[in-house]
């Protein structure tokens, strides 16, 4: 536990001392990038500790602050998530300090660190909290650095909007937090979390209004469907290593939230894991549909985020019908498989990212139309995003794939429970798990192929190259993860005891079966993915043996005969997802502007597609209008006099006074 | 693991090369015509086997590594479904989950080495099967769920071991209803009429052969021999649900499904020979159609 408050304290210290030395943007990044990297690896070691089986820890100081106490705790859940928190952030800290080079001469890098530093001490701390106050300022340290990270560019008027979306969001959500530590404190008298939890049984109707609550609220920041609309804008406009932070690992702590709150609530009704399924499916399916029609890189990758929390929702789904139905191997294979692609998520997603902000770097665009055939000159980004692109497909031999199997065991375990109220959402979770398994395998060909592959579109592609070994290396390590963790998938979920005991509700002695129902079958997906490489590697051998002997010609590429074809003959990554936009159509809502060419000889012809947020088109434009329109009548509270704003304080004191003294 | 299940894998990686030249046969017998001989595949891989390779300029590794890895798929594949009597070499609770990853990674690796040719055809391919494939993907998940929840295992091995005539007696209609969806899903990943046609002439039309063009020699080699052991890997899953050996003697279960294997590859034939091809459009509705049947299929299983 001290090492947990050195880390926090050399990460807060690194903030300080970054802003402290602003004037040189050179030592600002050092400073910054050394006590983030050196904040991380502090806390790393007791939280695996933790994880290989060390008692919890516990740390409690007083506070005055009222209803507030610090008081930390370190136990299997929160470790499960400090694990990804602080290494994706310590690399992407790494891979920053190079990233932000490209701003040289301007303030932006000294503005960057101390918030980035501030945004990770803030998730550590949301993870560790063990008070409704001490999370909730925690939670707003975390969401406001991160608002200052997003509008970093904000000469760009697309960033401050950005921005702005970000930050109506995440208060709003914040609103419904605050409602729901004010509900669940008032019954328990307190809101030390060892309280709430020890009340346990709620009253029914209570906590389904928590339960309600907690979904809005951490759901928010989730980036559950429809209230995602923030994470497809603040994604692409923050810089690439923040996008990687923000989409890895900030957004899983509204799932932490919502798991830590599902643990003070009293056994789930059903109904709570069917509104998981539910949502899990809205978001899953429809977040990859719209990734689909996007053809800007990085809010692809914001959209396949949407995707993912929905898999992971899924699979906390599926849990919670386990608990319900008393089902303990149902409720283990749920949660293992959520908690697994919490970690899984970060590490694949943090890699896309990066290879994404790579790609930035070199070719100074977004759309991937003007992109292709990167993969020749930077081979490393280009092979190393395509180990991130196969794992968030869920293929063997990589981590997404152990995760999907997890959860996709546990519907198919549920179907065959004899009760309809689990084959029924299993089934759903069944065909939903295929079919966003399916169109993710189509998007991320897409990505890949028209980014890395084929010819280049413009000219943006011809002085690309690899970047430098700090950008390098955090991709590698990251990738390495992805691997590692597909290989041998058991070694992460064999220690998830701890977390899931709380969450399944099983004693350490009864989870011990259900635990081992869900380690076998990653042991054998481990002896797949080795027949799998070996029999590979083996014809990889073969043919080069062959091609040794008779050493293979080179051509330019069959087109039917065709003598001189031109990188604009290629498919684009419009024109490969179109079957799919096209029969998803009705839910998509793709925008088409064509000038059609006229005449034997057409001088102009073009084509656009935008495929914007239905639901912030739709749903929160309209609403947000009719709330400023009907703000707009307290203007007159505000009007820029400053004597009346003090005569305001004055009012209210005296009210305050007269009410204390009644 | 018992020494039987070293059969599975063994016939399909020496026994897959046939259905192609069986399914070919029947195709030219029913239209009147001698056709190759039935182990003409053999040949063309012994062939193209033996050859040079070239390569475009525009390709890089990962072309060079799609045959590679999708065959590696298939073949690991190949140890997960049991055949005849004898359980697969990988059987384990949601091994059917293992056989779809698999499938998915094959047609991943295919689909990238067409993208890396930079050709307008190979791109149109890729498009379409990324597209067929997703819709194809919840029907075999759900059609696989009926056999799970008829059989009450999770792998298959386990559940084709439990699918003794009696289910079949009892289960007659869902499981009828499940080989429905399942044959579409066959049709529909093997590239074959009415979804593809491997024989048409016309690259604009095609979906999987024109995502193999630029491939030639040894690497062309593995790509037919992979889409002749996918034809076995899925088609073993089909007899297996179509002919419960089990009861029988090994041997028996052995010899009653080896015939079902060319059966099943006549049938692919004559469904090739009576039938068009589908418009493009009409694909996704006949996939939707092999997902409603297998909805079906599971309020049948669940009812009873």
């Amino acid at each position: 536990m001290t090492l947990v408050l050195v880390g926090l304290g050399l990460l807060v210290l690194g903030a300080v001392a970054a802003l402290a030395a602003a004037r040189s943007p050179r030592l600002a990044t050092l400073l910054g990038v050394g006590g983030t990297v050196a904040g991380c690896a502090c806390a790393l070691v007791p939280v695996v500790g933790v994880l290989l089986g060390q008692p919890a820890g516990a740390l409690r100081l007083e506070w005055s602050v009222p209803f507030g106490a610090f008081v930390l705790g370190l136990d299997g859940l929160s470790a499960l998530f400090l694990l990804p928190i602080l290494t994706l952030s310590a690399l992407a800290a790494l891979y920053g300090g190079e990233y932000l080079g490209a701003f040289r001469g301007r303030a932006v890098p000294a503005r960057a660190w101390p918030f980035f530093a501030l945004l990770v001490a803030g998730m550590t701390l949301v993870v560790l909290a063990r008070n409704g106050v001490l999370f909730l300022l925690a939670w707003e340290v975390m969401s406001l650095a991160a608002y200052f990270l997003v509008v970093l560019e904000d000469e760009d008027r697309a960033v401050r909007e950005a921005g702005w979306t970000y930050l109506v969001a995440t208060h709003l959500g914040t609103a419904f937090l605050l409602v729901m530590f004010v509900v669940l404190g008032s019954q328990a008298g307190s809101l030390d979390f060892a309280r709430l939890g020890a009340t346990g049984a709620l009253a029914t109707p209570l906590a389904g209004v928590v339960f309600v609550l907690a979904m809005i609220g951490f759901g928010t920041k989730a980036g559950f469907m429809p209230l995602h609309v923030w994470l497809p804008e603040a994604h692409p406009a923050a810089p690439s290593h923040v996008s990687a932070v923000m989409s890895g690992v900030m957004i899983k702590m509204g799932i932490y939230g919502l798991l830590r709150t599902l643990t003070f609530l009293g056994p789930p009704p059903a109904w709570w894991g069917f509104t998981l399924v539910a949502v899990g499916l809205t978001s899953g399916v429809l977040g990859v549909l719209f990734a689909l029609a996007q053809h800007d890189l990085k809010r692809l990758l914001a959209y396949h985020s949407v995707e993912n929390i929905g898999i992971i929702a899924l699979g906390i789904g599926v849990g919670l019908l386990g608990v319900h139905f008393g089902s303990a191997p149902l409720a283990v294979l749920g949660f293992a498989g959520a908690l697994l692609h919490v970690v899984n998520h970060a590490l694949f997603k943090g890699l896309l990212f990066l290879g994404a902000g790579a790609v930035l770097h070199a070719t100074g665009t977004r759309e991937m139309d003007q992109l292709g055939g990167l993969l020749k000159r930077m081979p490393w980004t280009g092979t190393l995003f395509l180990v991130g692109a196969a794992a968030i497909c869920g293929l063997p031999p990589l981590n997404g794939f152990a995760s999907e199997f997890l959860v996709f065991l546990g519907a198919y375990r549920g179907v065959l429970h004899p009760a309809s109220g689990v084959a029924g959402p299993a089934l759903a979770v069944l065909a939903g798990l295929a079919l966003i398994g399916g169109l993710a395998a189509a998007c991320f060909a897409k990505v890949f192929g028209v980014v890395f592959l084929g010819e280049p579109r413009s000219a943006h592609v011809a002085p690309a190259h690899d970047p430098g070994l700090a950008m390098r290396l955090p991709m590698a390590a990251l990738a390495a993860g992805c691997v590692l963790i597909g290989l041998a998938p058991a070694l992460l979920v064999g220690r998830m005891g701890g977390a899931l005991e709380s969450l399944a509700r099983l004693s350490r002695a009864a989870l011990e079966s259900p635990l081992a129902l869900a380690v076998a079958p990653l042991a054998w997906i481990t002896a797949g993915a080795v027949v799998l490489l070996a029999l590979a590697g083996a014809l990889a051998l073969w043919r080069l043996q062959r091609l040794v002997r008779r050493p293979p010609g080179e051509e330019h590429t069959w087109d039917c005969g065709y003598e001189l074809p031109t990188a604009r003959m290629q498919y684009t990554a419009s024109s490969f997802a179109r079957p799919l936009t096209l029969l998803f159509g009705g839910l998509l809502r793709t925008r088409t502007t064509r000038v059609a060419p006229v005449g034997p000889f057409p001088r102009q012809a073009a084509l656009a597609t935008e495929t914007p947020d239905v639901f912030g088109d739709a749903l929160f434009r309209p609403a947000f209008r009719v709330a400023a329109g009907a703000l707009a009548r307290l203007r007159w509270l505000q009007h820029g006099r400053v004597q009346l704003y003090v005569l305001y304080i004055l009012l209210t004191l005296v009210v305050l006074l007269v009410w204390k003294l009644r | 693991m018992s020494p039987l299940s070293a059969l599975p894998p063994l016939c399909a990686l020496l026994l897959a090369p046939l259905l192609p030249g069986i399914v070919t046969r029947t195709r030219c017998r029913l239209t009147g015509r001698q056709g190759p001989p039935l182990l003409q595949g053999y040949f063309d891989l012994g062939k193209l086997l033996a050859k040079g390779a070239v390569y475009s300029r525009t390709t890089t590794g990962v072309f060079r590594a799609g045959p590679l890895v999708g065959l590696a798929a298939v073949a690991t594949a190949a140890a997960v479904v049991p055949f005849g009597a004898a359980p697969a070499p990988l059987a384990f609770p949601g091994d059917l989950v293992l056989l779809c990853g698999l499938l998915a990674l094959m047609r991943f690796a295919t689909v990238l080495a067409a993208l890396d040719t930079g050709s307008a055809f190979e791109g149109m391919g890729a498009s379409r099967e990324v597209q067929f494939a997703a819709l194809a993907e919840p029907a075999l998940v759900l059609g696989l769920a009926v056999v799970v929840r008829g059989t009450g295992s999770l792998s298959l091995s386990g559940a084709f071991a439990a699918l003794t005539p009696a289910v079949w007696t009892h289960e007659g209609a869902a499981l009828v209803l499940v080989l429905g969806t399942l044959f579409v899903v066959y049709l529909t990943e093997n590239a074959r009429v009415p979804v593809d046609d491997p024989n048409t002439h016309l690259e604009l039309t095609m979906i999987h052969e024109v995502m193999v063009l630029d491939h030639g020699g040894p690497d062309l080699g593995l790509i037919h021999y992979a889409a002749a052991l996918k034809l076995w890997v899925l088609g073993a899953l089909l007899i297996g649900i179509a002919l419960p050996v089990q009861g029988l003697a090994p041997w028996a279960a052995l010899v009653v499904s080896l015939a079902g294997m060319p059966a099943l590859a006549v049938l692919v034939g004559v469904v090739e020979t009576v039938m068009a091809r589908l418009k493009l459009v009409r694909v996704p509705q006949l996939l939707v159609g092999a997902t409603a049947l297998a909805v079906l299929a599971l309020v049948l299983v669940l009812r009873g």
